[in-house]
Order: structure tokens, then C-alpha cells, then sequence
């Protein structure tokens, strides 16, 4: 399936190659590297290129390109989602997926994808079954290996591979045995000039951290699981128990991990948080702009927004921003023309407001469009659906775990056209 | 080792010796160098040199530098201890195998040595290097190994043999025959580990051998939910290939009319309703339905593919009307990373051209955002065309309104062309489209300009009597357009229409005339195209121009050009040597011509499966697989039948599976069905009794002590029953061709085990089937080691055709996890294992009514399981419910004063936690089935084993 593996930095270096069948030279990528020309952005790289003999399909994660080169039919998506759990992977093991780390650690991370696939098909994908094999490296064990010339390859094998549970290591011990779930939803939206509603969803996601000894069986409910329109599974969630009890029930992976997405039914109406009150306008001569932009609370359930800034990608022409902020700092990027407002905490009482001209190119058209503006936001303590987790128990194990549920209100992909 | 270390600093900081002028030649110089420093070290006897070493050697080839040099030396590490190194030994001759053939035969004995290790990693990963060796001279061993390995007692073996099965066979493709065995052999393999591989291989030796399958798919259907996600992918597109061979179409006209029928069945999962359908026209094959219900739950995997290849495999085998379940899911995916909406983007833009109304109520679902990149703009676009409807139009263009508007010009232009699309699709819409892309003619952008002249002419095409209005103010604007496809098209549009702008059409030309040489080439054949039109309908006005432009055209430096000048000048001017094509000039050039049709760019992509590559790509790409037609007749169903006991596979000597599974319906892969050996013990409950085994007198005591206590508590509070009825099922243990003569049997006597309370008895019959006497038979190793069995003692001698009879105890701590142990004869020794029907783990016990609810009461909330169940009619009376109940479970009658409320009551074997099944019968043959215990996994395999039980007549 997956014949090899490239990775290639933004400037469009070749910096790791690994092949799982017989080796394909590096020109293959030369018909990638004309498509990035061509696409001038990297997001705009078509994922999937055809060459004379071979198909190349990539991802772009963290400014890294992951380019795959396959030979015969595959499904598409396969692949994307493979090479995405390979930047995970990445990312899980050194903390960051970048190219520095990738070269501080080749070894290992060329251990790792020799485990990943076996001739081209996926192995041992699962982050547990993984750090059996081979250890994450800590700064411990990296003194420990070279004083004593040791290695972070696991001596044991791995069990878990072996079990019906591949995703949890057989034998975990801690001494304090903790659970947390962050219930965790953004809300996409998209607002139109007068600040109507045009769409608007919440998605949502709980992300879980357990270190619990031994193989334990947890049970999650919730007060009110009805909200719950459509969701997506870790595997080691029963899905027939979640069907008959809406009750999600599972024997956890050790760590962190990512318990289940959902969609929160579209038939509630979403409560948007904050509101945009917004003029921008260019003027017909003198090529210069003005731009008011304020910010209030609408639904914010008594807690406070946090984390607010605005971004506001603006037309080509224009030259520079000559603003004032009532409150937070802007930044104007002349070289991305990315106006980024700042604000912070959301303060009820006195609005933020952030007020000035704008300069444009001289004698360049006016801009016919206004810049959208995108908002990000984070509202601890809050589920803006209103999803609780009624209860989470143990079973299996005689302990008492330390449990805990945070919730976090983020905002998506939310844009106010203007 | 000072030597070394000294080397060691000299590689980190080469350029330090050499003048940096001097750097490029010596460049060169220091590789050679440096390949030498590698070569001491590997040969060196520390192990933390050879280490060190290994890990550059890898760094070099993950660079992509050539360390073939070091090969030799490399190889000579091949047999050491130290597990990463080996690895890393592993990962170089993988890669530079092929180009050292000779010497990466030294490192062969190695691996067949591994072959034999007892430890299944070793042996794994020894296949695995062996198998990726790209060399054919070992292309025997391979196969030799391969075979072997197929039939090895561990699954993640047999699982890198199915991997090394493709490696074989694209090394040499002469093996496919012997190849083809061995996958057949394996596709019969019930360890969900090997499916995905073991189809996988099938897929790349030999896609066209469906009738491997057969004998398979029920088994494949049903194992795979519990199948790792990227074994999922593959299975599902093969069965969705398998599937268009073997049923007929679910899409036949009688389909849509037993609809309400479909989904009954579909919902109640009976098989019963089968004859009310009887009558119908089309009845779905029992086994398609079977694969469209087990492949549902998959689309909430997390995986992106598996969803897909779900979603797919529902668009190409569902009755029409269930296709819509998986939108939901292929909208979610849209939340995804750019590249994954990319691709479902591209499916959902070939599923809305064929079934507007799956994804219209989430037409807000493809808004575009300014964010997003060019091309999931320019997908959402096409999606949001192709589900405009009279209904949504209004809104989706005012949507398109803000797009037009984006500083994205090519989508800008995009989204004019949709506009295009909507207004010959939806004929209402018309005018108010055509009136918006005139007002964009005014626009200050070319591209938007352009694009909007191109859409305008083609609509105008459509409906030419009402718009000569349209085309006299485009010919004002056309000073200000430069575009060349722009004025082409205007300058088409002036000349199909000329009669209509009769005076505008003229000066037109006039203008062109006077400008012809500086314009592009495209505009050049439209002004010859215009002026000859001109001349046909007003030849009065525009002979002269016409004959200038002619001229000019004739010495023009495009060919085109002046080919189509010498063509135009033969055909509308007459002369002498123009021939009878002169009188039909009118009707040549100025003939009604067919408006052209706006469609989608995935019109005909269906013609490849959804979720493929080809699809994506929109060509056909190597090694895709046509998804057949259905046939016309359907083939025979019964090719899938399978003996409901499987015989124990011949060809795995060893592997003693013998348990019979009682519901394919599976939990969890069915709870560790895999840990034939090295099976982590995960599920050891700490219970005081079974850890009995242990030495020591006062232990034993204390024990002894203890169950004594535990056995009077259990007699005071509720008497242990012994069941006055209970049917008996008799498993195979050890078939007697695998055993060599012996066979045995085995079944759950549902008494209390004499050795141990927490034991579950066992009664094993032994039976001597071969023609000489076996003797000292027992039992030997047990895995997991800390199994708590009680073995019979040692059959000194059993004669031919002679059976015994003996019982053991088997602690299973409350799990259905296997038991695996040995039998073994004076001879031999064969691997067995007894799985126990989650039933069998329980004892009766009696209670009075009273006591039942105060019980119950206890074990509310998460200790409560319950379901509403279908009854068979059969099984409604009270007699006919307890002998159900008892075949399944072993547990003891409550009697009731109620009629309609059936109870029963047990405590698990090993820890004695209260097990309290309630069925209280409804009207219409349902019950609701109430299982109270703490143990709630074991509560959901019981109600899942009774809902079954309970259904069966």
C-alpha cells in the first residue's frame, strides 16, 4: 500500500526518507515540489497528485510535509489518516512535530515508522503498543543510556498487540491513580454583516487523561446525553452499551487520549457569547479606510470570555493600520497583511473597542470586499450545549481513582463576514 | 578504546582540521573516512560503539545516503543480543539486501534459527526481516517459512506470514499457486488479528478469487467489528466488491415498496419477518443484511477511512432509502484535517448529484469560510450547485453573492460559474441570475469580468428572444474589457445575434477593425467569425469592413488564423471557384445551435467506486478493481453455509480451539479470545480463594477455613441449589485427529465443584480412538500460569476404544477468558483450551420472592442492565421461559406469585456476587429483561445470551 515515506520541510528539503519496499528515488518528489510552486500556498497543494508511475498523497501538519508515494489503488483517506498518525505519533512521543525534532530523534523515529507499517500496511498503530516497543525518550532515561549505554527500545515485548485490548499495555502501576475528562467544545459559526446568524454548530470532544493501575473498567454517563446528535468513538468504547444505555463504557488506554467527538444536535439553537458590532469602510479617493470593531457578551451563562482576539485578514492594498484599542494590543503584519487584535478577558462593563484609520496602496483600486473577521474565545467551566457527565465509576479494579471533569468552551471556526 | 573515543571526536568536528577552501574536496575524503570510523566501531566488541555506530548508520539512510560500503560490517551484528541493535541491523539489511545479494546471504541461517525461538516475537520478526529481504535466491526459504508460519499456534505470527505472503509474491510472482493456498488457509483463520492481513494479501495475490470468500464471509462479517481499523478498511472494500457478485439489486422497483417491511426487519435484527416478505417482490439475502448491519456501528470509528469505506459500501449495496444513515457521518468528517475534507468532499460531490436530498439539510455545512484553501472552496462550491433546488435557491445564492465578492478571484470566478449552473438548472431563478452576473459586469475585477461575459453568453444561449437588452449593454462595456476570453464571447454572442442589435452589431466591427492586429488570437477568430456573419445578414453595411478585416487576416502570423480567413473568405464571398458550399454559407454559419449544457465536473466520476483512488483522481488507477453490476440472478446462497461445528483445522496441528462460540454477535473480540500463550493476566480478581493453590499447611488452613465459612454463609442466607434440569452441551475439546488418537469432550455438569467453591466443574470424556493403547494421560503447562485448575489425576493407560469419564475444576475468575492448558500423553502434548459460556459461570441459588426484591433494590443503577426483548412465540409460556433461561445460564427458579414476571436467581462462581435475571412478559411477544449484578460486563454477555436464547423458538 504505502510504498514510502518523505519528509519535506516548508523550503522544500527532503530531510528523512524511509522506504517499506524496494527504494524509490527522491525525484519522485519533483512532481510534488512543481505542484507547491504552482499552488504558491502549502494548504493549497492538492493531497492527492498523479505522476507517470507512482501516486504521491500528502498531509501538511505543522509546516511539515508528510508526502507518501504509493503505486496501486488505495483508498485516498487511508493514507491521509496514516500519515496523520504518524505526525501524532511524532507530536506524542518529543512533545512537538517539527523538523528539528524529527532530526534530533531520527533514530527513533525511524524505529517508529519501521513499526508502523509492514510492507506498506499499518502495524502497530496505537500509541500504547508503540511506547511498549519503543520508550519515549525523557531526560532521565537519556542520562541513564549514556552513561550506561543502554537503549530505548523496550526489552519486553509487547502484549498488547497480542490481547483483544491492543490499545492498553498490560501492567500499568501508579501510585496515584487519577482520571480527568475535558469536555471540550468549540462552536463554529458564521455571521453575516449585520450580525445575523448563518450557521452555527457546536462540536464538540472529550479528551482524556487516565493513569489508573491495572485494567480498569470505567463508565461515563451523562445528564442529559438527548443533545448528542452524532459521535465518533475511541475503539475501546462499547458501542453496543453506548446504543442500549447511552452509556459510554470502556477499558481506557493508559494516558492521554481522545474518548469521543460528538456534534450537539442541531435542532438546539447555539448560543453565540459574544457579538460583533464591526464597520470597516474604504474610502472612494484619498486611498484610506476606517475600522471600528467592538465587542460585547451576548450568552455568556455568567462566566466570563477569556482568550479573545480577533483576526482580520486584510486586502492586499492595504499598507498599514493606524489604530487605538480602548483595551489589549493590535499587531498589523505588513508581510501577511494579518491584523491581529488581542484583547483578553471580556470585560462587561466597558467594551472593547478598537477604532482607526487604515492607509491604503495610493491609486490602487479600493478593496471590494470587506475582510472577514475571525474571533477566538475560551470560556472555562462551561459547556455552551450544556452537556454534564452525570457520573463516572470504576469497575475491575478495588482502588479508589481520583476523578475529575473540566469543561472548556472554545470558539471554532468562527467568522463574521463584513 | 582511547582510539575510538578520539575517533569519535573527530567525526563530530571534521572541518575543524581542513582550511575551509580546501572544504568541498576534502568533503569526499572525510565520507571515506568516516565509513572507515563506522566500520571500527561496528567491529569493535563494545556494544555501546556498535550501538552508536547503528544509530548513524540509520541517520544516514534516513537522509537518504548511501552506506552500502558498511555492509559486511553490519551484517556481522546480525546475531547480537542487544535487541536495538539488532533492530537497527534489521533496518539495514532490510534496505540494502537487495544490493548485496551475497553477502545478505550470510545473514539467512539467523532467521530460520529464529524461525524455531519459542518466543512469538522473535519468531514474528524474524519472518518479517526474512520476508522484506528482496533477494530471489531465498525465495524457497521464504516459501518454506511462509507455510510454517501459517500455521503457527500464535495469531500474531500467522498475521506477519499474511504480510509476508504480498512480500513474496511481488519479489516472485511464479508462486501466486502455492501463495493462493496459504491465503486460503488463512482467510479460514478466526483471529480478528489475522483478518485484515490475511485480506489484504487476498486483495494483492489474488482479488479475483471470490470463491475463497464464501466459506468466509459470514465469519469476516461478523469478526469485523473487532478487527484493528486499517483490516477494517481493506475487508469492507472487499466485501463490498463481493457483495455486487453475489446478491441481486436492492434497487429493483419492488425495493422501494416493501420499505416499511425493510425497516421493521432491519430494527427488530429477527429473522422471523423473513416470511412476511415472502410475498414481496425483492427479499433481501440474509447474509447482505447481515453485512449492512455489522458494518453500521463502524461508522462512529474514529478513523476517517474506516468511516469512509463504510459510507461507500452503503452507497454501492444499501436499498436506496438507507444510504441516508451515513451522511451524518460524512459531514462530521468535515470537522476534520484539510486533506481528509478534501477527499469526502470530492465523494459527497458525487453522492449530491445523484441523491440531492442526503445532504441537503446540511447544506450550512459547506459555507465556505475565507479560510479555507482554494480547492475545499472550490469542492463546498460545487456541492452547494449541485443541491440547489426551487426551494434553497434563494438562499444559496445569496451565499454565492457574498463569494463573488471574495479577494480569492479564481474562486470568485468559480462561484460565477455555479451561478451559471443554478440558472440553467433551476429555470425560476433565471432572470434574477442573469440580472446579478450583468450588474457584475461593472466590476472592477477582469477575472470576475471575464467569467461573467463566458456565463452570460452561455445562458443567453438558452433563451436568446428576451435579451437583446443584455447584449447591447455588454457591447457598451466591451471597451473596458480586456480579458480575451471575454471579448471573444461578446464578439460570438454580436455575431449569433446580429439581427437582434442590428445598428450596435456593425460598429462593432468597425471598432474591431481598426484594432484587429493587437488583439489576442482567441479575439481574432471571433472578429472573422463576426464579420462574416455580418456579411451574410447586412452585407450592405460591412462588405468593405469585411473584406479589410479578411485581408488582414489572410497575412496574420497564426495559422489558425489564416487558415480560417482562407476558409471563411471561400465560403461567404462568391466567386468563380467557390462551389455549391457558397449557398449554404447562410445556413453553415449562422445554423440555431444547442445551447450548452452546464454540468458538474463529477458528473460521471460514479463510474468509479466511491472512497477509491481512481475516484479521486478522476482516472483509472493501477490495480483498481471494477465494482461489478449486480446480476441479474442471484447465485447460489448456500455456497456460504458452514458446518455449525467447525472440525479443528488440520493444517493447525496445535492450536486447540475447540470451544464452540454460541452467539457470533461479539463483545469486545469476545474477551480475549487471542491470549493463546503469553496472554497478559489481566482480569485475576484477588478473591481469598483462589489463591488456595499455594504451599503451606496453615495456609491451607486458613483457607479451608475460610471457604467452610463462605459456604455456610451462601447455605444460611440462600441455599445452593443443584439444578434439577439443566441441558447438557458437550463442546469438543481435542479433536482425535489432532490428538493423535485422542479425543476428547467436555461439558459444564452444573454441580458445585468438589475440589473448590470457586471452581467451575468440568467433565471431561477422554476417548481412545487410535489402535493402540495411550497411556499416562494429565495435564500439563496452563496459560496463563497462574490458572487455577484442578487436574484430574494421571491416566496410567487407556486401551483402544475405551473412554473415561473425569472431572476438573477450573477457577475462570468470573471472565469468559480461556482456559488454555496441555493434555498430554506419555507421547505427545496437545494445547487445549475450554472457553465457558458466560452462563456456565454462575451457580443457582434459591430465594424467596421477598428476599429477590430486597436484593434488587441493592443493585440499582449501574448495577442494572436491562433490555426490552422480542420473545418467540413459542417460548411465551412459563415452562417454556425457564427451560430457556436454564440452557443458557446456570441459575436457580424464584418461584413468583405473579404470572407475567418471570425470576431468577445466582451468584458467580469464583466471587459469589449475586446474579438476578427478571423477565416481565409485555403484550405483542416482548419482555423486559432485567439483569442486577455488580459483575456489568458479565450482566451484558448474559442478557445478550438470554435475548438470543429467548428469541429462538
Amino acid at each position: 500500500m504505502i510504498h514510502s515515506l518523505f519528509l519535506i520541510n516548508h523550503s522544500g528539503d527532503i530531510f528523512l526518507e524511509k522506504h517499506w519496499k524496494s527504494v524509490i528515488g527522491r525525484s519522485v518528489c519533483d512532481y510534488f515540489f512543481e505542484a507547491k510552486e504552482k499552488a504558491v500556498q502549502p494548504e493549497n497543494v492538492p493531497p492527492v497528485l498523479q505522476t507517470p508511475h507512482h501516486y504521491l498523497i500528502s498531509v501538511y501538519r505543522d509546516k511539515l510535509f508528510f508526502l507518501s508515494v504509493v503505486q496501486t489503488e488505495v483508498p485516498p483517506l487511508f493514507v491521509i489518516e496514516f500519515l496523520h498518525r504518524v505526525a501524532d505519533t511524532v507530536q506524542d512521543y518529543f512533545g512537538e512535530c517539527s523538523e528539528g525534532v524529527i532530526k534530533d530523534n531520527v533514530v527513533t523515529v525511524y524505529e517508529l515508522l519501521e513499526e508502523m507499517l509492514d510492507n506498506g500496511f499499518p502495524l502497530a498503530t496505537e500509541s500504547n503498543v508503540l511506547k511498549e516497543m519503543i520508550r519515549p525518550p525523557t531526560i532521565l532515561r537519556s542520562v541513564v543510556n549514556t552513561l550506561t549505554g543502554g537503549s530505548n527500545v523496550g526489552d519486553t515485548l509487547p502484549t498488547g498487540q497480542l490481547s483483544s485490548i491492543p490499545w492498553r499495555r498490560a501492567g500499568v502501576k501508579y501510585t496515584n491513580n487519577e482520571a480527568y475528562f475535558d469536555v471540550i467544545e468549540e462552536i463554529d459559526a458564521i455571521l453575516d454583516k449585520s450580525g445575523t446568524t448563518v450557521f452555527a454548530e457546536i462540536q464538540g470532544v472529550i479528551e482524556a487523561c487516565v493513569r489508573l493501575t491495572g485494567m480498569p473498567d470505567l463508565t461515563l454517563s451523562f445528564m442529559n446525553p438527548r443533545l448528542l446528535d452524532d459521535m465518533s468513538f475511541h475503539p475501546c468504547v462499547r458501542f453496543k452499551r453506548w446504543e442500549s444505555e447511552r452509556i459510554l463504557s470502556f477499558i481506557p488506554p493508559d494516558g492521554n487520549f481522545t474518548l469521543m467527538t460528538y456534534h450537539v444536535s442541531s435542532q438546539n439553537v447555539v448560543a453565540l457569547p459574544v457579538y460583533v458590532k464591526q464597520n470597516i469602510s474604504f474610502l472612494e479617493t484619498g486611498s484610506c479606510g476606517r475600522l471600528d470593531i467592538t465587542i460585547g457578551p451576548k450568552q455568556t451563562m455568567g462566566k466570563t470570555v477569556e482568550g479573545l482576539t480577533v483576526t482580520v485578514h486584510m486586502p492586499k492594498t492595504v499598507l498599514s493600520a493606524n489604530l487605538t484599542a480602548t483595551q489589549g494590543n493590535y499587531t498589523y503584519n505588513l508581510a501577511t497583511k494579518v491584523l491581529v487584535w488581542d484583547i483578553g478577558k471580556l470585560n462587561p462593563q466597558k467594551l472593547p473597542n478598537l477604532r482607526g484609520s487604515l492607509s491604503l496602496q495610493a491609486g490602487a483600486p479600493r478593496p471590494e470586499e470587506n475582510p472577514a473577521l475571525d474571533i477566538t474565545l475560551k470560556i472555562q467551566q462551561l459547556a455552551i450545549s450544556g452537556l454534564k457527565v452525570s457520573r463516572l465509576d470504576m469497575y475491575g479494579e478495588k482502588y479508589k481513582p481520583f476523578k475529575g471533569v473540566k469543561y472548556l468552551t472554545k470558539a471554532g471556526k468562527f467568522q463574521v463576514r463584513t | 578504546m582511547k582510539v575510538d573515543e578520539h575517533q569519535l571526536c573527530w567525526y563530530f568536528y571534521p572541518t575543524c582540521f581542513f582550511p575551509s577552501e580546501l572544504y568541498i574536496s576534502q568533503c569526499e575524503l572525510y565520507n571515506d573516512d568516516m565509513n572507515e570510523d563506522l566500520k571500527e566501531m561496528l567491529e569493535s566488541n563494545k556494544e555501546s560503539l556498535k550501538l552508536e555506530a547503528m544509530k548513524r548508520v540509520v541517520g544516514l539512510i534516513a537522509k537518504g545516503k548511501n552506506a552500502s560500503e558498511l555492509f559486511p560490517a553490519v551484517v556481522k551484528n546480525v546475531a547480537n543480543k542487544n535487541i536495538e541493535l539488532k533492530k537497527l541491523v534489521y533496518v539495514y539489511l532490510v534496505r540494502y539486501a537487495e544490493e548485496q545479494q551475497d553477502l545478505a546471504l550470510l545473514s539467512i541461517s539467523t532467521f530460520q534459527r529464529a524461525l524455531k525461538d519459542p518466543n512469538q516475537f522473535i519468531r514474528a520478526s524474524a519472518l518479517r526481516v526474512l520476508s522484506s529481504i528482496r533477494v530471489p535466491i531465498i525465495v524457497p526459504i521464504m516459501m518454506l517459512a511462509i507455510k510454517e508460519s501459517a500455521a503457527d499456534m500464535s495469531p500474531y505470527v500467522r498475521k506477519t506470514s499474511a504480510h509476508a505472503i504480498q512480500k513474496l509474491y511481488s519479489l516472485d510472482p511464479d508462486q501466486k499457486e502455492q501463495l493462493i493456498e496459504v491465503i486460503e488457509k488463512l482467510l479460514k483463520d478466526k483471529s480478528t488479528l489475522v483478518a485484515g492481513s490475511v485480506v489484504m494479501a487476498f486483495e494483492e495475490v489474488c482479488p479475483d478469487r471470490i470463491d475463497l470468500i464464501h466459506k468466509n464471509y459470514r465469519k469476516l462479517c461478523n469478526l469485523l467489528v473487532d478487527v484493528e481499523e486499517w483490516g477494517q478498511v481493506v475487508i469492507i472494500s472487499m466485501l463490498t466488491r463481493y457483495a455486487r457478485t453475489q446478491f441481486i439489486s436492492p434497487w429493483k422497483e419492488g425495493a422501494m415498496f416493501d420499505e416499511n417491511n425493510e425497516k421493521a426487519f432491519y430494527d427488530s435484527e429477527s429473522e422471523e419477518k423473513k416470511d412476511q416478505m415472502e410475498a414481496k417482490t425483492y427479499i433481501m439475502d440474509p447474509d447482505h443484511r447481515l453485512l449492512l448491519r455489522n458494518t453500521k456501528p463502524l461508522l462512529q470509528s474514529r478513523n476517517t477511512a474506516v468511516v469512509m469505506s463504510v459510507a461507500q459500501l452503503y452507497w454501492h449495496l444499501a436499498p436506496k432509502h438507507e444510504v441516508t444513515i451515513v451522511t451524518k457521518s460524512l459531514v462530521r468528517l468535515l470537522r476534520s484535517h484539510r486533506e481528509v475534507q478534501y477527499i469526502v468532499l470530492q465523494n459527497i460531490a458525487t453522492m449530491s448529484i445523484q441523491r440531492k436530498g442526503m445532504f441537503e439539510p446540511f447544506m450550512k455545512s459547506f459555507y465556505v469560510r475565507s479560510t479555507d484553501s482554494t480547492h475545499i472552496k472550490t469542492l463546498k462550491l460545487e456541492i452547494l450547485t449541485n443541491l440547489a433546488n426551487e426551494a434553497n435557491i434563494s438562499t444559496i445564492l445569496r451565499e454565492f453573492q457574498t463569494y463573488v465578492k471574495s479577494q480569492d478571484k479564481a474562486f470568485a470566478a468559480a462561484t460565477i460559474q455555479a451561478i451559471g449552473r443554478c440558472a440553467t438548472n433551476i429555470s425560476e431563478v433565471t432572470d434574477t441570475c442573469l440580472n446579478g452576473l450583468v450588474l457584475l459586469l461593472s466590476n472592477r475585477d477582469e477575472t470576475v469580468v471575464a467569467e461573467s461575459v463566458v456565463v452570460i453568453k452561455k445562458l443567453l444561449q438558452t433563451q436568446p428572444t428576451q435579451h437583446s437588452e443584455i447584449i447591447k449593454h455588454m457591447a457598451k462595456l466591451f471597451d473596458n474589457i480586456t480579458v480575451p476570453m471575454a471579448r471573444a464571447s461578446i464578439l460570438w454572442l454580436m455575431g449569433e445575434y446580429c439581427e437582434r442589435v442590428p445598428k450596435i452589431a456593425p460598429d462593432v466591427l468597425r471598432k474591431m477593425a481598426k484594432t484587429f492586429t493587437a488583439e489576442e488570437d482567441i479575439v481574432k477568430l471571433q472578429i472573422v467569425n463576426l464579420a462574416a456573419k455580418l456579411y451574410l445578414t447586412n452585407s450592405k453595411q460591412t462588405k468593405l469592413l469585411t473584406q479589410y478585416i479578411l485581408n488582414l487576416g489572410k497575412y496574420d502570423q497564426n495559422y489558425d488564423i489564416r487558415d480560417r480567413t482562407r476558409f471563411i473568405r471561400q465560403l461567404i464571398v462568391p466567386s468563380e471557384k467557390s462551389g455549391a458550399l457558397n449557398k449554404y454559407a447562410r445556413r453553415i454559419l449562422l445554423a440555431p445551435k444547442p445551447a450548452p449544457v452546464l454540468e458538474s465536473a463529477f458528473k460521471d466520476r460514479d463510474r468509479y467506486q466511491l472512497g477509491t483512488l481512481s475516484h479521486s483522481l478522476n482516472t483509472k488507477a493501477s490495480g483498481y478493481q471494477e465494482l461489478s453490476d449486480w446480476p441479474a440472478v442471484a447465485p447460489d446462497q448456500s455456497v456460504r453455509n458452514v458446518e455449525v461445528i467447525e472440525p479443528v483445522k488440520e493444517w493447525a496441528p496445535l492450536v486447540g480451539k475447540a470451544k464452540q462460540r454460541k452467539s457470533d454477535e461479539k463483545f469486545y473480540s469476545d474477551e480475549e479470545e487471542e491470549k493463546e500463550e503469553e496472554g497478559s493476566d489481566s482480569s485475576g480478581s484477588e478473591d481469598s480463594s483462589s489463591s488456595s493453590s499455594s504451599s503451606g499447611e496453615a495456609l491451607c488452613l486458613f483457607v479451608c477455613l475460610k471457604v467452610y465459612v463462605f459456604c455456610l454463609v451462601t447455605f444460611i442466607l440462600f441455599r445452593v441449589t443443584t439444578p434439577s434440569f439443566g441441558p447438557v452441551k458437550t463442546y469438543e475439546l481435542l479433536h482425535h485427529m489432532t490428538g493423535k488418537g485422542l479425543s476428547a469432550k467436555y461439558h459444564f455438569p452444573r454441580q458445585p465443584c468438589l475440589y473448590q467453591p470457586s471452581m467451575v466443574a468440568v467433565q471431561v470424556v477422554l476417548t481412545n480412538s487410535s489402535d493402540h493403547s495411550l497411556e499416562e494421560i494429565h495435564i500439563g503447562d496452563r496459560n496463563p500460569a497462574s490458572l487455577n485448575l484442578h487436574c484430574f489425576n494421571t491416566i496410567e493407560r487407556l486401551e483402544p476404544e475405551a473412554s473415561v469419564t473425569v472431572s476438573m475444576g477450573i477457577d475462570f475468575s468470573d471472565s469468559t477468558q480461556a482456559a488454555n492448558f496441555q493434555l498430554c500423553t506419555k507421547d505427545d502434548q496437545f494445547s487445549v483450551s475450554i472457553q465457558p459460556a458466560v452462563g456456565e459461570l454462575f451457580m443457582p441459588i434459591t430465594m424467596t420472592e421477598q428476599d429477590f426484591s430486597k436484593e434488587q433494590g441493592k443493585l440499582l443503577g449501574m448495577n442494572e442492565t436491562s433490555e426490552t426483548i422480542a420473545m418467540a412465540t413459542a417460548n411465551t409460556s412459563s415452562q417454556a421461559i425457564s427451560k430457556q433461561v436454564l440452557s443458557v445460564a446456570n441459575v436457580g427458579v424464584v418461584s413468583s406469585t405473579q404470572n407475567d414476571i418471570h425470576r431468577f436467581a445466582g451468584r458467580t462462581v469464583s466471587s459469589g456476587a449475586l446474579v438476578l435475571v427478571s423477565l416481565e412478559m409485555k403484550e405483542s411477544s416482548s419482555a423486559l429483561l432485567t439483569i442486577n449484578t455488580e459483575k456489568s460486563v458479565m450482566a451484558s454477555m448474559l442478557l445478550r445470551d438470554l435475548k438470543q436464547a429467548l428469541a429462538q423458538a
